[in-house]
This record gives structure tokens, C-alpha cells and sequence, in this order.
């Protein structure tokens, strides 16, 4: 029993440390060993380890195994990021006057409205996206409406980026409206009066004052709708058609139709290690700006 | 008076939902005064407050400063600042960018920002925390940085909202004199808020006390303690026994009145009327004892006392009504009278006032 109470903290976290373990590191390890595994010649893979599945994102193979370099992979990579951002950046501009308005209501108001805002995730992705597409598509609804002004009949806004995007905006919204709301909500109003009885403007109020105390909640927005949206395979595919490829349809295809395991593993790593890098660079600002607060102490 | 009117309140009415927060409020304030606004919680003090700065727009009337109407003025166009009740503080800024925020706000040079931050937080005594966070200071120090930062833009006028409410006894003394030294040596109107009469008192050049969402009284300390207008200025500010009295004969100001504690005339309100009245006599006025020197004098009985240290405060009965005295604890031993006994207590009619019912 003593030595029960006294080991405490371990028994204490084993379920999370089980939890880690099995659902986080062990995957994360399987899929680093099989990126380093060699390709077999019907689909799975044998345990040569070899770098293959990494040159493969800038090389090509030529018939007599002469490496060439191609951007193609890079483009995708490229593209990834360039829909990721841009998603963040959307969602950014929508969700804070969102968020600002929900956190100006009556509390009971407020509840209702963040109810509505996370009211999506009650309902399938899939089925989310489909009523996009049918919403976009030819004869839907939105080029319907859009004829009445001048719009060529059976045009279609979907398969192509534009629609993509909407498409993930749509599903990243509340991720970003939830932890600016969350921070906005702790912003002492009285701050933003002091700011004007204080000759600020509405600009320099926001400048100066409300974004840099909404900044956490702007971040880990940002964070939680950019790293999702890199991994993102059902919009591009539904929407965009699947003709420009994004990283996770690429990943997908590797482990799918195109039976090569190494590849697409060595594709989900570098995803990975480069979200891992946009986490660390925003976890060693905080820290700096942690200790700089306490420098001045 | 014929100083510059700083402040102009003209029939301000305001509303929240079908709550009348100010029904009609009137007063000017002069140039270089300290001018309280006294009245208990939910009176209309802070909306008043707020409509001078700007946050808050009179639904009718007019508010004019310095001679110009403002009403449709915002806050940050007004050369009015603020010290709120909560400091309000940035608290991503260091108390120097704290200070010099209104001034780059007014498109200030550098030089002269860092020169007047320098100055304020030196006037305040608190130069050796300018680059502390407001974290990292006590509520006392927080307020000295309010309190500088709301003069850095040099005002034409400055709001304050119970400044001293969140203060500890000592320090909001230590405040109080330290405030009035700053009004005076800056010259600056001083619009003062509060629920502490005491510190109205000690403060003001002119006092206006709020009530139900209107202007009960109008005046210096000495006039709103001793000639208050209304039961409910004589009853705020300060401690006061009320007594129902019968006014025989009414003059401009004073009133022959028929009361439990004989008949006399005493200072009254103006327009007076014959018939039921009452009386306000303040327990300090009434002597007991061998102080107990004056026109009047009675029989009285002790009930109760509350030794304070300096003062008791005694509850007595006298001519069949109950009375609070206060006396100066003078020597140390023999003062207490003790409950039960007889005792003879005095006042002069002039310190007591007759007010309408
Ligand atoms: N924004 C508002 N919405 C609704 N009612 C309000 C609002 N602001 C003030 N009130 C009401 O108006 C009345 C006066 O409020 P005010 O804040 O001016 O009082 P106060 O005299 O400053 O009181 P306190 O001493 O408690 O600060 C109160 O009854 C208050 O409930
Ligand atoms: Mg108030």
C-alpha cells in the first residue's frame, strides 16, 4: 500500500501514458520504420531500410536508376501549404468579427450562438461537403441565384481550387471562432474605453490594445485550422476533383491504389516534421515572451 | 461665481430599458474645481460620469465642455481622461508605455513623450517600477499609474470613478491628500465620484449629491452637512436623528416648530409650510452631561453606547423618543456613562434644521 501511495504519479498517469503510448508514439514510430522500408513488387513492403521513400519526393527513378529531379511532389507540397494558409487566413477574417459580435451578447445569447457555431460538427463531414457540392454545382442553387445576373446558365463553380477552399473555410470555421471568442470573452471591456479616453482611435484601439490581448486565442486558431488543413484530403477530392492533387490525397493514394507504403510514409514524416516546426517556432515565441515578462520582474 | 463654467449639464435624462437612470440632471461645474458627485450605489454617478467622457449620450439634454456642446464628440476627440474605478491598465504594457500611450495617441514628439512619462510617474512615485508590468505592482501603486497616466495627455479635465473604493484605510487617506495636492497644484478640474461621504467632505471645493437619478443638493461640504435641503441629503450625508416635528410659525429660513424636545425656532428650509415637519439634530450637536451647555436642555436616559476610541456614540431616550448623542472622549477615565443612568443633555436650536416632510 505504501509503496501504492508513494508511486502515485505513475499509477496516476499510466491511462494517459497507455494512451500516448499505443495511439500516438507507436503509430508515429510503425510509420517512421515504414518509410524507411523498401517498396515490394506486388504492393506492402519488405524491411530494407533504405532512404528511397524520401528521394522519391525529389527524384524520379529512371529505367536505368538514374535519379531525376522532379517538382512535382514539391509542387503538391507547395500547394498544400498555399490552400492551408490561405484557409487560415479566411477563417481568420471571418472569425474574429464573428467572434467579437457572439461575445457582445446577453449571456444566455451567447451560449445559443456558440451552440450554432460548433452546430456542423453534429452533422457528417461528408454529407457537409456533398450539400457543397450540390450547392456549387451545375443548376444549385448559388449559380441558379447568380444567373439573374448575368451568370451563362449550367455553369458550374465546382472541381477546382476556388470550390476546395470554400469547402474547407466551411469545415475550419468553428476552430477558429471558438479560441478567438474564448479570448475576446476575457477581454476586459474597460480596457478598450481606457484605450479611447486615452485619444486612441478605433484603429489604434485595435492595434494596440485588443489584438495583442486576443493574440493566444488568434494563435491557437491559427494553429488549429492550418495543421488540419494540411492533411485535408476529402475537400480536394469532392470538391476539387481530385485532378490537383493536395499532400493527404497523395498520402492516401500511396497507402491506397498506389501501393507504395515507403513513399506515402516518407510523404505523412515530412508533413509532419514540418508542422512540428510551425508548433515549436510558436511554442519558443510564447516562451520568450513568457520570459521577458518575467525578466522584468 | 464667476469662474469659467469647465462643465455644463443641461436637463440630461437617460434611460436603460424602462429604468430612468437620470431624470433630468442640471448643475455646472466651474474651471480648477474639485466637484463630487456624492450618492449612494445605482444612482447615476458613473452614467453621469461617463457621458462627460463620451461612452454615454444623454437621451435628452445637452452636455457642454468648456462652452462646446459634445454630445456627438467620441471619447478619444474629448480633452477629457478618465481613472476608472478598475485602473483599467494595460496589462501587455509596461507602466512607462502605460503613461505614454494618450501622449503618442496625440502624435507627441518622442523627446517630449519620454520627458512628460518621466515626469508623471516621477509626480506619482513610481519612476523605479517604469518598466514593470501592472502585475507586478499593489493596488495602491496601481493606482498612483492610473492616476498618471489620466494626467500625461494634460487634461482640461479629469474624471475620477471611486478611485480610492479598492484601497485600504490608511493608504486611501495617505490618497486623499495627495489628490487634492495634485488638483491644486495642476489647476485641472477634478470631477470626483463617490459613495463616501467622508471622502466628499474632506475633498471638495463643491459637492452635488445624486439621489434616485436626480440632483438632491448643490454645495460646498460645510452647506450640504449643515443645511442640507431634503430629508435625503440630511440622512446621507452623515449620521442624524429625525425627529416628527409640528411647525407653528414659518419665516424665510427659520421655523418655530413644537417637537418632543420642547418648542423653539430653529433654522429651517425655504418656503416652510405650517403643519407636520421634521427635524434633523446631529448626535455630535447634542451635549451631554457637563458638556451638556445650551439653550435647550433635557432629561434624558442612557440606553446603549458604542465606545469608538475617540468619540462614544450614546443611544438615549429623551421626552419619549429615542436619540443618538456622539461625545468627545476627552480624558481617559470617567467618561463612560454607564447604560441605565440619568443623565442631563443640551443642544442649541440654531445647530438643529427643519425640513419638510
Ligand atoms: N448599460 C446599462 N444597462 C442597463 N442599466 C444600466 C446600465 N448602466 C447603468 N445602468 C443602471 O443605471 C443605474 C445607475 O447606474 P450607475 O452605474 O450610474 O450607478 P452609480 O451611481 O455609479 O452606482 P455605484 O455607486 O454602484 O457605482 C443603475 O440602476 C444601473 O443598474
Ligand atoms: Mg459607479
Amino acid at each position: 500500500m505504501r509503496r501504492l501511495t508513494h508511486n502515485l504519479p505513475f499509477w496516476g498517469l499510466l491511462p494517459a501514458w497507455l494512451l500516448m503510448g499505443f495511439a500516438l508514439i507507436l503509430p508515429i514510430l510503425i510509420i517512421a520504420a515504414v518509410s524507411l522500408a523498401t517498396r515490394g513488387s506486388h504492393g506492402g513492403f519488405s524491411w530494407d531500410f533504405n532512404l528511397s521513400g524520401y528521394s522519391q519526393i525529389l527524384f524520379n527513378e529512371g529505367w536505368s536508376g538514374e535519379l531525376e529531379f522532379t517538382p512535382q511532389y514539391l509542387l503538391i507540397i507547395g500547394r498544400t501549404y498555399l490552400l492551408a494558409g490561405l484557409t487560415t487566413l479566411i477563417c481568420l477574417v471571418f472569425a474574429l468579427p464573428v467572434a467579437w459580435y457572439i461575445s457582445r451578447q446577453s449571456p444566455g445569447m451567447r451560449a445559443l450562438l456558440v451552440y450554432l457555431v460548433t452546430l456542423p460538427f453534429w452533422v457528417s463531414m461528408i454529407l457537409r461537403v456533398y450539400a457543397w457540392m450540390i450547392i456549387l454545382g451545375k443548376d444549385g442553387p448559388l449559380p441558379r441565384f447568380l444567373e439573374n445576373f448575368g451568370l451563362a446558365p449550367g455553369t458550374s463553380f465546382m472541381f477546382n481550387d476556388g470550390a476546395t477552399l470554400v469547402a474547407m473555410v466551411y469545415t475550419c470555421m468553428p476552430l477558429m471562432v471558438l479560441p478567438i471568442y474564448a479570448s475576446i470573452e476575457k477581454l476586459d471591456l474597460t480596457l478598450i474605453e481606457a484605450s479611447h479616453d486615452l485619444h486612441g482611435n478605433r484603429l489604434t484601439t485595435f492595434r494596440r490594445v485588443i489584438l495583442p490581448l486576443t493574440a493566444p486565442g488568434i494563435i491557437s486558431g491559427a494553429i488549429l485550422v492550418f495543421v488540419p488543413s494540411l492533411g485535408a484530403v476529402l475537400e480536394p477530392v469532392l470538391m476539387g476533383g481530385g485532378k490537383q492533387m493536395m499532400m493527404g490525397s497523395l498520402i492516401q493514394l500511396q497507402f491506397g491504389g498506389g501501393r507504395n507504403w515507403p513513399f506515402g510514409a516518407a510523404i505523412a514524416m515530412v508533413l509532419m516534421g514540418l508542422v512540428m516546426l510551425l508548433l515549436i517556432f510558436t511554442a519558443l515565441r510564447a516562451a520568450r515572451r513568457q520570459a521577458g515578462m518575467e525578466a522584468t520582474a | 461665481m464667476d469662474r469659467d463654467k469647465a462643465v455644463e449639464v443641461r436637463g440630461v435624462s437617460k434611460s436603460f430599458g424602462s429604468y430612468q437612470a437620470l431624470k433630468s440632471v442640471s448643475f455646472d461645474i466651474g474651471a480648477n474645481e474639485f466637484f463630487t458627485m456624492l450618492g449612494p450605489s445605482g444612482c447615476g454617478k458613473t452614467t453621469l460620469l461617463r457621458m462627460l467622457a463620451g461612452f454615454e449620450s444623454p437621451d435628452s439634454g445637452a452636455v457642454l465642455l468648456n462652452r462646446r456642446e459634445v454630445t456627438s464628440i467620441p471619447p478619444h476627440k474629448r480633452r477629457v481622461n478618465t481613472v476608472f474605478q478598475s485602473y483599467a491598465l494595460f496589462p501587455h504594457m509596461t507602466l512607462e508605455q502605460n503613461v505614454a500611450y494618450g501622449l503618442e495617441n496625440l502624435g507627441w514628439e518622442r523627446a517630449k513623450i519620454r520627458a512628460r512619462t518621466g515626469e508623471m510617474l516621477e509626480r506619482v512615485h513610481m519612476s523605479a517600477f517604469a518598466s514593470r508590468k501592472p502585475a507586478q505592482l499593489s493596488g495602491g501603486q496601481r493606482q498612483r499609474v492610473a492616476l498618471a497616466r489620466a494626467l500625461a495627455p494634460e487634461p482640461e479635465i479629469l474624471l475620477l470613478d471611486e478611485p480610492l473604493s479598492a484601497l485600504d484605510l490608511k493608504l486611501r487617506q495617505a490618497m486623499r491628500d495627495e489628490l487634492r495636492n495634485l488638483q491644486r497644484d495642476t489647476g485641472i478640474t477634478f470631477v470626483f465620484v463617490t459613495h463616501d461621504q467622508e471622502e466628499a467632505l474632506d475633498m471638495s471645493d463643491r459637492i452635488a449629491v445624486l439621489g434616485a437619478g436626480e440632483v438632491q443638493q448643490i454645495g460646498t461640504p460645510t452647506q450640504i452637512y449643515e443645511e442640507p435641503v431634503n430629508r435625503f441629503v440630511a440622512d446621507f450625508v452623515g449620521e442624524t436623528n429625525f425627529l416628527d416635528v409640528e411647525v407653528l410659525e414659518a419665516q424665510a429660513d427659520r421655523a418655530v416648530i413644537r417637537s418632543a424636545l420642547g418648542t423653539f425656532e430653529a433654522p429651517a428650509t425655504k418656503l416652510m409650510q405650517k403643519g407636520p415637519a421634521t427635524l434633523s439634530l446631529r448626535p455630535e450637536k447634542i451635549n451631554l452631561g457637563d458638556q451638556a451647555a445650551g439653550v435647550i436642555t433635557l432629561d434624558a436616559k442612557v440606553i446603549s453606547q458604542n465606545y469608538m476610541g475617540g468619540f462614544t456614540h450614546y443611544t438615549l431616550e429623551a421626552g419619549g423618543v429615542t436619540l443618538r448623542a456622539s461625545r468627545r472622549n476627552a480624558s481617559r477615565q470617567g467618561d463612560l456613562v454607564p447604560s441605565g443612568e440619568a443623565i442631563t443633555i443640551g443642544f442649541l436650536p440654531a445647530s438643529a434644521r427643519v425640513l419638510a416632510s
